[in-house]
């Protein structure tokens, strides 16, 4: 497993210089290993310290407190967790399939060459900043929506509360902002899937396949069952980029502090509320209601990455464990 | 099961589960086109529209006023150059010490708690951060290329440690032992012998994370986005940087801002994308040269 040099029959070096040198190491690498852990806990306690006033004011009603009104100094959060939920959910759905057959397609089909070609392609996709992916949404992918696929959406499910509405001009909303998020965690869960599928073993696979099955009854019967729990540790690492991302979805939602089921409408997520009050928050109750929306975007990171964290081991364990 | 005849027409089972089969792989494929195509509509929209805008002034010259023609963003990419540069400076010594005292020197315990607060740290939103420098730095002085930059730092740590480590992982033991055989300490063995084989795995994590941190806005918007609309170089001021800059040209109403947004969004994509593929292919070389060391 991992190098562990402190297990080898190492003896200690003659030279009281070297000694000395090697502890001086030690802690000079020790300071910097213990600085990210410093970072969490700073970044954590920042987060709390700053919402404080807001906290005292609004208490823990501020989550179910429909309310932005900084002229009488009222705020609230639940529209906008709403948002974040609302978004990030319709991302999830959208991007789960299409990723994990893209996954599919990668271990399982792509003959060598296009594989490696598609696999990188499909990385650049996760690199390209999410600023210019936000560019594209409200220049582009926006106004395509709002003429092509918003007027059929409205009247094929118009009965729906979903779809009701005007469709907005500009093609700005919950919609384009789901839509734009699915864009971004497609590639993350295709390139975690992918070498999930990659790591079954082959002889599973070629038993299944030696046995009569279908290519996609061995899928369906050896790999995705052995792959599920990582499948939804990646799909839970693709919430966690979707509720953090503010900016891309800033540029798309159409920032509106009021949450409606219809998907036309214009809404905003907690993390797009904080993005665009960032140089219009005057005073400094709306400010620590600001940091009382990162406060709430935290927790729900945090519970997001360490619950992905917890199937990862779990995982790993039953594989290393099991065989 | 009962086996179709060897020698007759497949069994409608037979020929429904293929038809099943032919149906998923289909889509399967589907799926990946449409990935593909995605990345496609994406690049060709910030060329076609991205191209026109681009000259040497552009790159040169700092903005016009509202409205004007003309004009570049050399204030965006002078500050951006100057904020990532800053940013790595700090991430890379302490990354790499992270993953060498992770992978050298750690007990079990306290390396699984750091990974973990690496991993964290990772998945913490970026707009988290930028509220963490603000509250830290910016409260309290002002918003500065500075401040900017120990955000980015943050977001870049956790890549480059990881990376780093994951790097050191596959030095091969039989340096170490070699080493360690003839009676070289530690200190010397790690300086001298892991750290110089790891060198090509290092850069390339942290181009990769350069390449993510210069197109990360969400920091930057608390910390370095009240900027002056000229070319400064001095990290104690407000920077400007190309990705705010994109962000804030996007939401104005004016086309000719459009425009430089898109121009500007290509000259991100270019350097983002060359730096992702240039660290592909060193961090392919190192790997390959660390196989044949082992």
């Amino acid at each position: 497993m991992s190098a562990a040099p402190s297990a080898l029959p190492v003896r200690a070096p003659r030279s009281a210089g070297d000694r000395i040198a090697d502890v001086l190491f030690h802690g000079l690498t020790l300071v910097p290993a213990l600085a990210a852990l410093a970072l969490v806990v700073a970044i954590g306690w920042k987060v709390a310290d700053g919402s404080r006033l807001a906290f005292h004011k609004f208490g823990l009603g501020f989550v179910t407190t429909a309310a932005w009104d900084p002229v009488k100094g009222v705020f609230g959060a639940r529209d906008f967790i709403l948002g974040t939920a609302s978004t990030s959910l319709i991302a999830l759905v959208l991007a789960t399939p299409i990723a994990i057959a893209i996954g599919l397609y990668l271990s399982e089909l792509a003959p060598r060459g296009v594989r490696d070609v598609i696999g990188a392609l499909v990385e650049l996709l996760a690199a390209i900043p999410s600023v210019v992916v936000g560019l594209w949404g409200i220049l582009v992918l926006g106004p395509f929506l709002a003429q092509h696929l918003d007027p059929v959406l409205r009247s094929a499910l118009g009965w729906t509360p979903f779809f009701k509405g005007d469709i907005p001009s500009a093609g700005t909303g919950m919609l384009t902002a789901a839509v734009v998020l699915t864009i971004m965690v497609v590639p993350i869960v295709a390139s975690i899937s992918r070498e999930l599928f990659q790591s079954v073993p082959r002889e599973l696979e070629e038993g299944a396949l030696a046995l009569g099955l279908t290519r996609w009854e061995m899928v369906r019967g050896v790999v995705l069952p052995s792959a599920r729990p990582g499948i939804a540790a990646a799909v839970i690492l693709g919430l966690g980029r979707a509720v953090g991302e503010a900016i891309a979805v800033t540029q798309v939602i159409g920032g509106f502090a009021g949450f409606s089921l219809s998907l036309f409408k214009p809404g905003d997520t907690l993390a797009s509320r904080i993005a665009s009050q960032y140089q219009g928050a005057s005073t400094a109750l709306q400010v620590s209601a600001l940091v009382y929306l990162a406060a709430i975007l935290l927790a729900i990171s945090l519970v997001v990455n360490l619950l992905a964290q917890v199937i990862v081991r779990r995982f790993e364990f039953q594989r290393t464990g099991g065989s | 099961m009962s086996a179709a005849a060897p020698w007759g027409r497949p069994s409608p089972r037979l020929r429904r589960r293929k038809a099943v089969n032919l149906m998923m792989e289909a889509l399967a494929t589907v799926a990946a086109l449409i990935a593909v195509a995605l990345l496609g509509t994406v690049i060709v929209s910030v060329l076609r529209r991205g191209l026109p805008a681009i000259s040497l002034d552009f790159f040169t010259k700092a903005p016009a006023g509202f409205g004007a023609p003309g004009g570049g963003l050399a204030n965006a990419f002078a500050g951006s150059l100057v904020i990532v540069a800053v940013a790595a400076l700090m991430a890379l010594p302490v990354g790499v010490l992270t993953a060498l005292y992770l992978s050298e020197f750690a007990p079990k315990r306290l390396e699984e708690t750091i990974r973990l607060a690496l991993d964290v740290l990772n998945g913490i939103p970026s707009i988290v951060i930028g509220i963490f420098v603000f509250g830290i730095l910016v409260v309290s002085h002002q918003q500065s290329g500075l401040a900017g930059s120990f955000a980015l730092a943050i977001i870049m740590l956790p890549l480059i440690a990881r990376s780093t480590q994951e790097v050191l992982r596959i030095v091969p033991e039989t340096l170490r032992e070699a080493s360690y055989a003839l009676g070289i300490s530690r200190w010397r063995t790690v300086l001298g012998i892991i750290l110089p084989a790891s060198v090509g795995g290092i850069m390339t994590g942290t181009m990769l994370a350069v390449a993510r941190a210069a197109g990360e806005t969400a920091p930057l918007l608390f910390t370095s986005s009240l900027t002056a609309p000229f070319v400064t170089w001095d990290p104690r001021q407000p920077l400007q940087s190309v990705p705010l800059t994109i962000f804030e040209l996007s939401e104005s109403p004016d086309p000719l801002d459009h425009a430089r947004a898109w121009a500007a969004a290509l000259a991100l994509i270019a350097f983002v994308l060359l730096a992702s593929l240039l660290s592909r292919a060193l961090l392919a070389r190192s790997r390959r040269k660390l196989g044949q060391v082992g």
